[in-house]
């Protein structure tokens, strides 16, 4: 490994059984019917993949190099396998093939606030999240004023966390990760908290860490936030890289890649978990005023967005809804098909079979750009059978709106269309 | 600032694979975080509790005393010239650490997912810690063990100083159980709906509410295997200076080694697969 290297990975793969989060499922008694096999795979050599398991590659062949003082990007879909190879390069789990190197400490921010304790105040989790983060006790005494100026909880640094606004807790939180400085930073999603002020500060203080010579691998939705802070990305696609350029270009890529398929999008038996039986998405389309399936709708229209499903077995409690978002990945707005008090109670449960669930964005609402459209289907308090927060993209054109007789771009993501008065008071 | 000037060590990634060697190293590198997380440990077990630590004296004084009642004026359980209460209290205190510890630690991992799915450190200091927790409610108790010497008169000499050993024995025999069944419990939930009845009969299988009343030496040495039976023997010899254990001490310190031993390295091979199972 070079001097001025700080990350080599070379043939990375990682592999995961599927459904393994139901693992739980996993009981004693499960151990007693296979006779011991269970037992005697943790004792085995090497776990072979068996037949009748089903196992998924969160991560296939993956190579790449980091230079020292590098900020990196990895840009990819939910399920690429971004988290994963993050995972794998801090340690918390192991590939399955392949081989690393890292060059010093990682610290990592993968959810900010892992370890704090509600019960315990400011101060203690400060130094508590600073230990499990890999931080000697000295190192969090020497820098303890500069974490409590950065999150801007002064005042309550004494009283339990408990109390905080969630708001406060991740100012927190972020404020001691950040003031971690480990050789190489691993960050994923933490600009997603936070007000606009704080986001920026965030910014900032990456920007930092990457200038003073530490390496830096972000992740992120938020394709503007990937341009700001990184030279140069990876888009992940299916566990494997795809494409490393610089972030510009990464991003474009990204962003104009096939996530769409003319407004509708199939989902095959193969492609969905086994977990989230027994639901099984189909498809989902977006369709224009006239009926036709397209993935570019006009504001001045109406919108109608589609989703058809299968249901394997009876389900009760269930919601299937959507997530827009745009292409920032910042939130527009969410809403179920079981919404309304009516239809509620109507669907208490629904009987196996299959399905279209079906609303109407009303004409005038969005304003011009692309969109991000996710699934959701979930009992609420119980579980959550699927979720894929890109499912689809489409793109909306403004043309003819109200206001567009000004040639300028509108800043953010609705357009509604507001009832003005102008009155003259005197 | 600082870590920056010194060369930064290399970290290596690949797959897990056979018997992993126990890297101590590591693990001494990571000392603060067994102080950190024991000590979270304590703060959040007293935190909004009124009585606070002092609960680590009412629950031993208050089983104490309804065993006196049910044991001594019940069952009439001969102690010889010791008091019942002080005869159950001094084997009682070190096998409530043990039997904290155990609990505690078959938890731990599970309770701590959060932690072991989302950041690197030696996975072994979380049953260590929780272990560790329960030794300072222990130290806490002691005093009421003096105390009680006091009220009954019985000398307090240097011997005392014996619990010291015994202790650790104590705290050994939690943590090797505690590594196989903290690390099982990842995979296999049951484990943790198994414990608390595996303490309440691995309390009967202990001299702690009666004596020793076994004298056959092939039956000892089988009694001996049970770690506690030692623990509790040299403690009551320690306070009390009757018959100093013999040999068979041996046999619940060789017990303990081997279960400690096997633990740790099961534990290890087991930890790589914690974040993705548990």
């Amino acid at each position: 490994m070079d001097k001025d290297t700080s990350i080599i990975v070379k043939g990375i793969s990682k592999r995961y059984r599927i459904g393994v989060a139901q693992e739980r499922a996993d009981t004693l008694r499960d151990l007693i019917t296979s006779s011991g096999q269970r037992i005697g795979s943790i004792f085995r050599k090497k776990s072979e993949p068996k037949a009748g398991i089903d196992y998924i590659w969160a991560l296939k062949d993956v190579s790449f190099e980091v230079k020292q003082g590098q900020a990196l990007g990895i840009i990819g879909r939910n399920g690429a396998g971004k988290s994963t190879l993050l995972k794998v390069l801090s340690r918390v789990t192991d590939p399955t093939e392949g081989y690393g190197e890292l060059r010093g400490r990682v610290g990592s921010l993968l959810e900010v606030g892992t370890g704090f304790h509600p019960e315990l105040s400011g101060r203690e989790n400060i130094f508590l999240n600073g230990a499990i983060l890999g931080m000697h006790r000295k190192e969090i005494e020497a820098r303890f004023d500069e974490i409590v100026d950065f999150s801007e909880v002064g005042q309550f640094i004494d009283t339990p966390v408990k109390r905080y606004s969630s708001g406060m807790y991740l100012r927190l939180a972020f404020a001691v990760a950040a003031h971690l400085e480990p050789e190489i930073l691993v960050v994923d999603e933490v600009l997603a908290v936070g007000d606009a002020d704080f986001q920026r500060k965030c910014l900032g203080k990456m920007g930092d860490v990457a200038s003073a010579g530490r390496t830096v691998l972000f992740v992120s939705h938020n394709m503007s936030a990937i341009q700001r802070l990184t030279q140069e990305s990876i888009v992940l696609d299916k566990g494997t890289v795809l494409l490393r350029a610089p972030s510009n270009e990464a991003v474009d890529f990204y962003l104009n890649r096939g996530l769409s398929e003319l407004g509708e999008r199939y989902w095959e038996a193969d492609e969905v978990p086994a977990a989230s039986a027994p639901f099984r998405p189909l498809a989902i389309r977006i369709v224009d005023k006239n009926g036709v399936v397209s993935d570019s709708v006009r504001s001045v229209d109406p919108i109608t967005l589609e989703i058809d499903y299968q249901l394997e077995q009876e389900v009760t409690g269930l919601r299937v809804g959507f997530y827009l978002f745009t292409t920032r990945g910042e939130p527009v707005f969410t809403s179920f098909d079981t919404d309304s008090s009516e239809l509620f109670a109507e669907h208490t449960s629904r009987a196996k079979g299959v399905y279209t669930s079906r609303c109407v964005i009303p004409a005038n609402t969005m304003n011009e750009g692309r969109f991000f459209l996710g699934l959701n289907a979930s009992s609420y308090g119980i579980r959550r059978y699927f979720q894929d927060e890109q499912a689809l993209s489409f793109s909306v054109d403004a043309s003819g709106a109200p206001g567009t007789h000004w040639p300028e771009a509108r800043p953010g993501a609705v357009r509604p269309v507001l009832n003005w008065e102008i009155e003259k008071k005197a | 600032m600082s870590s920056a000037e010194t060369t930064p060590e290399i970290v290596t990634l690949k797959p897990a694979k056979g018997w992993l060697s126990l890297d101590l190293k590591e693990l001494w590198r990571y000392r603060e975080l067994i102080y950190f997380l024991t000590w979270r440990d304590i703060k959040v077990r007293y935190k909004q509790a009124a009585l606070g630590v002092a609960w680590a004296i009412i629950q031993p004084v208050l089983t104490a005393l309804v065993t006196t009642f049910v044991f001594s004026r019940g069952l009439k359980v001969q102690t010889g010239d010791i008091p019942y209460p002080l005869f159950m209290l001094s084997a009682y205190l070190p096998w409530h650490l043990f039997a904290n510890s155990l609990t505690r630690s078959s938890g731990s991992l599970v309770q701590n997912a959060n932690l072991l799915t989302k950041i690197y450190f030696p996975r072994v200091i979380i049953p260590v810690a929780s272990v560790m927790a329960a030794m300072v409610d222990f130290l806490i108790s002691l005093f009421i063990l003096v105390g009680v010497m006091i009220f009954y008169r019985v000398p307090v000499t240097l011997n005392i100083l014996w619990i010291i050993p015994f202790t650790l024995l104590a705290i050994l025999s939690a943590l090797a159980v505690g590594l196989w069944f903290s690390a099982l419990n990842v995979r296999f939930r049951d484990v943790q709906q198994m414990v608390p009845f595996i303490a309440q009969i691995w309390l009967y299988m202990t001299p702690v509410l009666y004596p020793i009343m076994i004298n056959h030496p092939i039956f000892r040495f089988v009694y001996n295997l049970n770690p506690m039976v030692g623990v509790v023997d040299g403690f009551r010899w320690a306070l009390f200076g009757q018959t100093p254990p013999d040999l068979n001490i041996l046999v619940s310190v060789a017990a303990v080694l081997l279960l400690f031993i096997s633990g740790l390295f099961f534990f290890r091979r087991m930890e790589k697969t914690f974040a993705d199972v548990v």
